[in-house]
């Protein structure tokens, strides 16, 4: 139902009393007011100029959430690398490398990683579609992606790519969507559970806004996680709740550790709201197995948590032992229904063997929600209008690629195998170049971008990292930096077991790149060692 | 031990089993409303579905209306998603040599073409394209590291809503009525909104002792003023804010210390040539110090509207004045936590503000295009004003920039009678009755705020210019025939 807006702006107004503040600055921040208050009601306003106090945007008067957020995956070390590359520009041979390898984060294109072919077809025609009908275009684009062109374009109302879409996204490409999550799972998927959004982060910001209401309420979240969560819980004002994932068991996930922190954030008054669980880990790297899904999903029906599965990276997987089960298909495949369980599935385009972070593609397949609940996440995303259609349609084609028997279905399988293949054999080589130094001890990649190695680190380092104010993981790796222009993230960026010490290197330089990282690895670790061996 | 779990597992069931019955959400989710995509929209979609011809003009959305885009910016964006074809030898055949050039420095402005994740800030090459384009319209440089690209203007207007906002106790002065963003996003964050009302009888004009009175009574309600949102030109009033009034806007904010942000994202879309767009930050550069060095300016701009109208690519940015250093960090570390903005919207944006330049082989149809979308947006603007006032209580300004019209309705109290026993507003009553009988799909005034007691919709002027007479009938028929069946006492409906 709707109000009259003057009304509820006045609300709005009223509803909110006045900000009393208990802090020291309390008498000085209502004089002001009252002083401000005075001068504006003054009629010489030349007069008010003089009032002039400190700007509205400083960083002390920022939103504390803002400030209180932390990503380090773009933090002090990518800063110190960015000047570092600076300096190799200015000056070639200023450093003891020749160029920064961005190991801080899952872009594997930026890296080398080339597209895959037929999906870049479609979406360059698409973009043009002036250019469908001309005979010159097929020598130049291959048949079934001018085919599949033509049937996204007819997806979209008017054909036009350059157009707001519904809010939740083209719901033709939400049909394709849902096609190619059932044909996944072997579940049914709803083309209207399906949010499309840029890129998975801001459906999970989205899901953040609909839960956290005060800091009293609760994400449950692994450590060490990706940072996204930790910054966007407080963003928006919530309290991460930590469950620890077993490295001595390859990251496994306990459920007695979920019983046990559950318990104990209760005891501290917090209403925990939902479990994030990232499959395959990031910056862990494990997959979980389905019997452990089972117990997950069995936990959060339980104890009433919305699950929140990031399955980003749901095509990365390098084990044969190991395959990929979404958790609404483990859900499903358990008798859970959609009344059953609240289950918010996210994906991406910028992951698996597609790699295209820079379209801003993704979305999440919200499950188990009631009608209200769906239209307030309909509502937030139509603040935004709509997620970027490039990214829309190519979510489209990744659950939907080329079949068997289409022309293309050759050259994009060997495309595919052939990069998943290859970071297959990269996670290894860096796994066992890792396993190999003093003081290292590194879990296989199973799945996903990344290796997340613990380091010994001597005391002497410790106390070193101490005196300069920098966590010993900090320390290391601007030190790795400085020495070989590998940038990695400190594992203090994704949360640890106290007292033990990470960093997170993802496994996407090309090929050829491997064996000198390995060695300058190898080589900057031992003199470091050298240098602080207790 | 067994017991003690499953005993303590089943008080926290029933303690926490509602985790997300609608009682339980976020309340400043629900609180946020955003009528552009509200009721209205959703019965349109519906009548769509069951076949009946819906014009949609609730959102300034020019491609779905038949917009057609700009050929070069589609060629270069294509050039770029395709990269393999700029080696093809028969390349040459479909796209020309300017727009295959542009492609190839787009991409050598990124580290892995349009794949990989960018700057968060967005791609240095274009950013620079725009200081270079800030400081051609201003007069004055630009800083690159002071523009910020963004997944449109609505993600940059949040991140800095965001950045600003407090808690309750920070209100942002917002003009009434308003583009729905504002109060959606104030909503989302948790601030208050603090009105401040356009005069209509004024050409929907800003009054400065207005503001101040605004201001005043959130203060005395305990609320600090932080920022002031201005939209030029306004969106739904499409009035263009006159240098005198920036002055006196500018004057106002840095005496009230106040952050201005500038929602200027209609700057290409002007309809008159008395007052043409001038930039805010312009005005202020021009007064000089200790205003110029001191007053904070955050301006927004997107692809999505002007003559590139590509609303579906989500390419935008924001540039900021006067903001310090430890501030502009805090906003790239939030940007950071969304990656980066998409590329391809990047590209679009760098395409707006480098065109092809005179002498380039794409030049002439650029500017074709380009001046066709905006001449024939000018002769909308008249035809549907005119539309407009020549209907039975229906009076509207004229649309001087933007995209949009906003007609008061009249309504007779008969009508808001009957729309009280439907349980709806009186506006949201017209609008869904002209709907129904016109397929017509505008905005009701409500969404937007509105004195009280008056009531407005808010239509685009995209419908096709050779629709534009047919449309206006079909309005006019069923207004008048609604007025007509709802104002039986001759001269009632007046008051």
């Amino acid at each position: 139902m709707r109000k009259f807006v003057a009304h509820r702006l006045k609300s709005l107004i009223t509803s909110n009393p006045p900000h009393h503040q208990l802090s020291s600055s309390s008498t000085y921040y209502y004089t002001s007011r009252l002083a401000r208050f005075l001068s504006s009601i003054a009629s010489d306003p030349s007069s008010m100029a003089s009032d002039q106090s400190t700007p509205p945007v400083t960083a002390a008067s920022l939103n504390p959430k803002v400030l209180k957020c932390e990503y380090a995956v773009r933090g002090e070390i990518v800063s110190l690398a960015q000047k570092l590359q600076q300096d190799l520009q200015a000056n070639p041979g200023s450093h003891p490398f020749e160029e920064i390898i961005y190991c801080n984060i899952g872009n594997p294109q930026s890296l080398g990683q080339q597209p895959i072919t037929f999906f870049r077809e479609v979406l360059a025609l698409c973009d043009h579609p002036s250019i469908l009908d001309r005979s010159e275009t097929q020598g130049l684009f291959s048949a079934d992606s001018i085919e599949r062109a033509w049937q996204i374009l007819d997806q979209i109302p008017g054909r036009a790519t350059g157009a707001y879409s519904h809010s939740q996204g083209v719901k033709g490409l939400r049909d394709t969507i849902a096609a190619g999550i059932e044909a996944r799972d072997g579940f049914p998927a709803d083309p209207n559970d399906i949010f499309l959004t840029d890129g998975a982060s801001p459906a999970v910001h989205m899901m953040m806004q609909l839960l956290i209401r005060s800091e009293n309420d609760g994400i449950f979240c692994p450590i060490p996680q990706y940072p996204l969560y930790s910054a966007s819980i407080a963003l928006h004002g919530g309290t991460l709740v930590p469950y620890y994932l077993d490295e001595a068991t390859g990251w496994g996930l306990e459920i007695s550790e979920l019983k046990k922190q559950l318990e104990a954030a209760r005891q501290k008054g917090i209403t925990v709201r939902a479990l994030v669980v990232i499959n395959p880990g990031n910056p862990t790297g494990q997959v979980l197995a389905e019997e452990n899904q089972r117990d997950i999903v069995e936990f959060c029906k339980k104890e009433g948590l919305v699950l929140l599965a990031d399955e980003v990276y749901q095509e990365n997987i390098y084990v044969p032992e190991k395959q990929f089960h979404s958790f609404k298909k483990v859900a499903r495949s358990m008798g859970y229904g959609d009344k059953d369980i609240p289950l918010v599935s996210f994906q991406s385009v910028s992951k698996g063997y597609y790699g295209e972070c820079g379209k801003r593609g993704g979305y999440m397949e919200v499950t188990g929600f009631s009608p209200e609940v769906r239209e307030q996440i309909y509502k937030v995303a139509s603040v935004n209008l709509c997620s970027n259609i490039s990214g829309q349609v190519l979510a489209s084609l990744v659950m939907s690629p080329p079949k068997v028997g289409d022309e293309s279905y050759e050259s994009y399988s060997a495309e595919k195998d052939g990069i998943l293949q290859s970071l297959a054999r990269r996670a290894k080589t860096l796994e066992d170049a890792l396993n190999s130094l003093e003081g290292v001890t590194c879990n296989k990649a199973e799945g996903a971008m990344y290796l997340f190695p613990r380091i010994i680190l001597p005391n002497k380092a410790i106390k070193e990292a101490e005196s300069l104010k920098k966590a010993p993981d900090a320390f290391y790796a601007t030190r790795l930096l400085n020495a070989t222009g590998i940038v990695v993230v400190p594992g203090s960026g994704f949360g640890q077991v106290p007292g033990t010490w990470h960093f997170r290197c993802t496994i996407l330089p090309q090929e050829d790149k491997i064996p000198a990282i390995v060695s300058q690895l190898t080589e900057f670790h031992k003199k470091f060692m050298d240098e602080f061996r207790d | 031990m067994t017991t003690m779990i499953s005993k303590s597992s089943k008080c926290s069931r029933i303690m926490s089993r509602k985790a997300l019955d609608y009682d339980q959400i976020n309340e400043n989710v629900k609180k946020a409303q955003y009528a552009v995509r509200g009721e209205l929209y959703l019965r349109a979609s519906e009548l769509q579905k069951e076949g009946k011809k819906i014009i949609f003009t609730n959102v300034g959305n020019p491609h779905a209306l038949g917009q057609k885009p700009l050929t070069f910016p589609r060629q270069v964006v294509a050039l770029c998603q395709a990269p393999f074809l700029l080696d093809d030898p028969n390349v040459g055949l479909i796209f020309p040599a300017d727009a295959i050039a542009k492609a190839k420095q787009y991409l050598s402005y990124t580290s892995g073409g349009l794949g990989a994740y960018s700057d968060s800030r967005g791609l240095p090459g274009i950013r620079k394209e725009v200081a270079e384009f800030i400081g051609r319209r201003d007069g004055y440089p630009s800083d690159p590291e002071l523009i910020y690209l963004t997944d449109g203007a609505s993600k940059g207007v949040m991140q800095i809503l965001q950045t600003v906002i407090r808690g309750n106790g920070d209100g942002i002065l917002v003009p009434v009525p308003q583009y729905p963003l504002y109060s959606a996003a104030i909503s989302l964050f948790g601030g208050s909104l603090v009105p401040y009302y356009l005069e209509e009888t004024a050409n929907w004009g800003l009054d400065i002792n207005n503001l101040r009175q605004s201001v005043a009574e959130a203060r005395f309600k305990g609320i600090t003023v932080r920022a002031m949102v201005i939209i030029n030109p306004g969106n739904p009033t499409g009035q263009c804010l006159s240098i005198d009034n920036l002055k006196e806007i500018l004057r106002f904010c840095y005496q009230e210390n106040l952050v201005l942000l500038g929602d200027e994202v209609y700057q290409q879309n002007v309809y008159q040539d008395e007052r043409p767009f001038i930039s805010s930050r312009k005005v202020l550069l021009d007064m000089g110090p200790p205003i110029s060095k001191e007053l904070q300016l955050v301006s927004f701009h997107t692809v999505s509207k002007g003559f590139l109208g590509e609303c579906g690519q989500r390419g935008g940015y924001f540039e900021m004045t006067n903001i310090p250093p430890e501030s502009v960090d805090e906003i790239y570390k939030v940007a950071s936590i969304s990656l980066s903005p998409n590329v391809p919207g990047q590209i679009f944006m760098g395409c707006m503000v480098s065109p092809p330049q005179p002498g380039d082989i794409s030049y002439e149809q650029f500017l074709r295009e380009s001046k066709g979308i905006l001449e024939s947006l000018r002769k909308r603007a008249h035809m549907m004003t005119d539309g407009f006032n020549s209907c039975k209580n229906v009076v509207c300004n004229f649309t001087e920039g933007a995209m949009y019209s906003f007609p008061q309705i009249k309504l007779p109290p008969k009508a808001m009678e009957a729309a009280k026993q439907a349980g709806k507003v009186p506006d949201v009553y017209y609008c869904l009755k002209l709907l129904e009988a016109t397929g017509i799909s505008t905005v009701p005034g409500s969404g937007f705020g509105q004195k009280e007691g008056v009531f407005h919709l808010r239509t685009t002027i995209l419908p096709a210019e050779e629709d534009m007479p047919a449309i206006m009938d079909s309005f006019k028929k069923f207004n008048d025939a609604f007025m007509d069946q709802y104002e039986d006492q001759r001269g009632y409906s007046r008051m």
